[in-house]
């Protein structure tokens, strides 16, 4: 294919897509995403859409928007502000102007900007002619017009033919990019296997878009993202609540056992259900229960009857489970709980992401009951975090709460398919079933007690909320038994941490400042680390994945640096519960509470003020 | 799997009493369905150790620890969901439900009517004592209105739930009423609820000595029984009283006790009982009925055969299964839209 025009090389661009929900931005997003990870580039992607199925058409309110960050460099996230936004109407220009950089490229449909329309979007002028784009560099082609008069002789309905828009916006890009047409219309054709009629004419609109940009003086130059080297072998572009509900079953296939999920639909997480209710295909079972204590007590069951057994949900659900945490917690059953995060308290901003559900996730139960409590935190390893979480509960007869987010789960990257040989080893500790058995008599390693089934003859126990005696089981209310249970499966827990891999930490092994991390805010401070390290400052990063039990040496960790700045979205959750752990130390905060991810240009100018004031 | 064709060894009542004490009041109902239930599951046909008794919390629910068999002694209201995920794992199991009227009408309410609607073979036992009495006399969903408790001083406002009427609201496949001093009878509804395929729902009149003494005795005394209750059997006409004389028949859409001889009614005129209809009205009628106009009705008011959940769940994946190139993990992570960087 002809290079076109004047070609400007990019280590990394932000593209966005918004418009309203009916404007295909989602698939267009994703049709670019794929062309993308063909050619090799590196990739985040992240939605942005509101609460409401339908907002009003043309508000602000309706704007529903696809961020993709593409690159020949390593990408750690979806982005900070867009290089090139495309704004299918006034509203979503209006609402995305500020999440542009200064000289971004503007991507409209001339034909969606009226009076109408502008009022639509509470806009008292017209932002192509006010100034408001002053600056920016706008290619703004009659879309619509153009759409109609391409497919003017198909005979299709106007409303079929507007839907195709989005395809020579795509059409747009092919060109701004410098790839081939052919690979968006191989998308279409993947996209609409059953559909050849939709195929077709998406195409030739998608043509039309490519040979519009190559006509139209508007665009100067065209940018060119060569492959990322770093990456090589298999894979696949997934969101998060896709890697988790696959982790959740490469576990089970590793582990041997069956898999049951018992669930409740809620948002962000409701992917996980309906992607585990896609693959009957592997035996998988999933319960659609009546409401979110049913999801977790079914699971629950399934769990006593010797399955795999997870419930998924998010902050409000997990609320809702939690005194049926605490049952399988003193049951000592392994049960997986995902807490997608999302905006709170109570129903918050269901859509937007948020860590606040740390503390919750920590201490959220009545009694004394500590749980293990990891953290993914890139859409990608959603799947190894998922898999290792379902890892601890089976082998450490607990429940474990894995916590990822709405910026994760709806987010995606790409991800390095694994072998099904090199995923590690899950054994449960199954009681022998030719011996006696009690219910907690445990294992002198772990503390696990063993694990048996309903259907094992002579096994037959009583397991429940009631407190239990030590080994044989039966209900006891001595005190000195019910401390010896308590300090037992507080131990059983912390010897969890014996499990860890080693905590990474980047950078320098003592210094000035270290920026700590935990869950989904790993990409941005990483990358904002990366960058000032790259300026020379003196400055290290290490993110957390355990969160409880912490890894045994955090403590040395901290010991190596001057100071300390915790990044999280929330007030300070993690800060506050490493001072509960660790006092000795200091720590900075730096908290966002708008449920959004961290900015890289944020944190980098975070870090700098700490490291100036020295 | 036919169970008439598996060796099932000859248990009888003593190998399902579990070496704890039983700690429930002396006189206390419960007693009298701990031993109706250990005489019937020699007969059930199931090996021991498939059997699981799961319960929520409520007096009734300490039962599991006194049958010696797997059990799960769950939180408040929830042993419906803990039974579901138990049978949806392992359709294998039999697995009972032991509740109170507590636990299931008020707390658990929610759980009670969806396992009841999706079917779930379950064996489903609800103890009915009209009070809270784990807690000591407070009233719950099913205490008569007007009550006096510990948190209706002046008498309930609240009118009551018959559990039969939601059951049968949520198209319960089986629904059977017995009382806890006629053990005879609750054997055998116990037993022919445990050997319905879906869920099976078995409200006992159960009384509690220390809070609320003799709350059913209008229908349950034995002098007066006979005439109080109506013990309906399939196929038999709906007769009862000690003379064997009354009988019920449709009256519009009500159900009517007539003296047979009276009136001009004949035993053709008297309605012959058949649970196993799909419409539930009839069985939400006789449900419904209540002293002093007619009486409570006991047996087996409906068991229709329909299709089962944990069935229906392990069909739809062997389904699936022989349909689909998709055999394990690896063809999946492998499937769809894949790069080679």
């Amino acid at each position: 294919m002809a290079i076109n025009k004047n070609v400007i090389e990019r280590d990394r661009i932000v593209i966005k897509f918004a418009g309203d929900s009916g404007d295909g931005m989602q698939l267009t997003g994703t049709q670019f995403t794929d062309t993308s990870a063909v050619l090799g580039n590196d990739l985040a992607t992240f939605p942005d859409f509101p609460s409401e199925i339908r907002a009003p058409q043309g508000t602000i309110a309706g704007v529903s928007g696809f961020q993709v960050h593409i690159g020949h460099a390593d990408i750690e996230t979806s982005g900070d502000k867009a290089d090139v936004l495309v704004a299918m109407n006034p509203a979503a220009l209006a609402y995305n102007l500020k999440h542009c950089k200064p000289n971004a490229t503007i991507i409209i449909d001339l034909d969606a900007f009226n009076e109408k329309a502008f009022k639509k979007a509470n806009l008292d002028s017209n932002p192509l002619e006010d100034g408001t784009l002053e600056g920016y560099n706008l290619i703004a082609p009659p879309v619509t017009a153009q759409c109609r008069e391409v497919l003017r002789e198909t005979g299709m309905d106007s409303k079929t033919i507007d839907k195709t828009r989005n395809q020579f916006i795509a059409g747009i890009l092919s060109y701004l990019f410098n790839r081939d047409v052919e690979m968006g219309i191989e998308f279409l054709k993947n996209k609409f296997a059953k559909k050849p009629k939709l195929v077709e004419i998406n195409a030739k609109v998608l043509k039309a878009g490519y040979i519009y940009a190559g006509n139209v003086e508007a665009i100067h130059s065209t940018y060119m993202v060569n492959p990322n080297l770093n990456k090589k072998g298999k894979f696949r572009n997934i969101t998060g609540n896709q890697a988790t509900a696959w982790g959740l079953m490469a576990a089970a296939e590793k582990s041997g056992l069956p898999f049951f999920l018992g669930s409740y639909p809620i948002t962000p997480a409701t992917d996980i259900l309906s992607e585990l209710s896609k693959h009957k295909s592997l035996g998988i079972k999933t319960f659609q229960a009546e409401d979110e204590i049913a999801g977790i007590n079914s699971a629950i069951g399934a769990a006593y009857a010797g399955h795999m057994a997870a419930t998924t949900t998010s902050g409000p659900g997990l609320s809702l489970k939690s005194e049926a945490v605490g049952l399988a917690f003193i049951t000592e059953l392994p049960l997986v709980i995902v807490n997608v995060m999302r905006g709170g308290p109570s129903t918050g901003l269901p859509t937007k992401t948020e860590q606040t559900d740390l503390m919750q996730a920590l201490w959220g139960r009545n009694g004394e009951a500590p749980l293990p409590v990891i953290a993914a935190s890139t859409p990608a390893d959603c799947f190894d975090y998922a898999f290792l979480a379902e890892k601890i509960a089976i082998e450490h007869m607990t429940p474990v709460i894995l916590l990822t987010d709405s910026y994760l789960g709806n987010g995606s990257g790409l991800w390095k398919i694994p072998t099904m040989d090199e995923m590690p080893t899950i054994t449960a500790p199954i009681a022998d079933p030719n011996k006696p058995y009690a219910p907690y008599v445990r294992d002198e390693k772990t503390l696990a007690r063993y694990w048996t089934k309903p259907g094992t003859p002579g096994h037959e126990h009583r397991v429940g909320g009631l407190e239990k005696l030590d080994g044989k089981g039966s209900v006891s209310h001595d005190p000195i038994n019910h401390e010896r249970m308590t300090k037992l499966r507080d131990e059983k827990v912390n010897r969890i941490a014996d499990t860890y891999p080693k905590q990474e930490v980047f950078g320098k092994e003592e210094g000035d400042l270290l920026v700590v991390s935990w869950g989904s805010t790993k990409g941005s401070a990483y990358q904002a680390f990366k960058e000032l390290e790259d300026e020379g400052k003196d400055i290290a990063f290490t993110n957390f994945h355990f969160i409880y039990p912490l890894p045994k040496e955090t403590a040395e960790i901290f010991s190596h640096y001057k100071r300390i700045v915790v990044c999280e979205l929330n007030s300070g959750q993690f800060a506050q519960h490493l001072r509960n752990a660790m006092p000795e130390f200091k720590y900075m905060q730096f908290n966002k509470i708008q449920a959004q991810p961290f900015m890289v240009s944020e944190l980098i100018d975070k870090f700098n003020e700490i490291l100036e004031a020295k | 799997m036919t169970d008439s064709l598996k060796n099932i060894p000859a248990y009888t009542k003593k190998d399902f009493v579990s070496d704890q004490e039983v700690k429930w009041c002396a006189g206390c109902g419960d007693f009298s369905i701990l031993s109706a239930v250990q005489s019937i599951l020699p007969e059930v046909g199931v090996e021991k150790e498939k059997i699981v008794f799961v319960s929520g919390i409520g007096c009734s629910s300490r039962f599991p620890y006194y049958v010696d068999t797997f059990g799960f002694h769950g939180i408040h209201g929830r042993a419906a969901a803990i039974a579901s995920g138990v049978k949806a794992a392992n359709p294998d199991l039999n697995v009972w439900i032991m509740s109170g009227d507590g636990d299931s009408m008020a707390i658990g309410g929610n759980h009670f009517i969806h396992v009841l609607r999706r079917n779930m073979d379950v064996n489903y036992v609800l103890f009915n004592n009209q009070i809270y009495g784990l807690t000591k006399g407070q009233y719950s969903p099913t205490t008569p209105l007007g009550q006096v408790t510990k948190t209706s001083p002046f008498g309930t406002i609240e009118h009551p739930f018959k559990p039969g009427e939601l059951a049968m609201g949520a198209e319960g496949t089986f629904y059977a009423r017995g009382v806890d001093n006629n053990p005879k009878q609750l054997k055998e509804i116990l037993l022919e609820g445990a050997k319905h395929k879906g869920a099976s729902l078995v409200e006992i009149l159960q009384n509690c000595v220390i809070f609320n003494h003799k709350t059913h005795e209008m229908i349950t005394a034995k002098e007066t029984r006979d005439d109080h209750q109506i013990y309906l059997k399939a196929g038999e006409k709906m007769i009862y009283g000690k003379e064997k004389n009354k009988g019920l028949v449709l009256d519009g859409l009500k159900l009517k006790s007539v003296t047979i001889g009276e009136d001009g009614y004949t035993m053709d005129d008297i309605l012959t009982h058949d649970p196993a209809q799909e419409d539930p009205t009839m069985a939400y009628l006789l449900a419904r009925m209540s002293l002093p106009e007619l009486p409570v009705a006991m047996g087996v008011l409906r068991a229709y055969k329909a299709p089962v959940y944990d069935q229906l769940m392990e069909e739809q994946i062997a389904h699936v299964k022989a349909n689909s190139k998709i055999k394990n993990m690896t063809d999946l992570m492998n499937s769809g839209q894949t790069f080679t960087l």
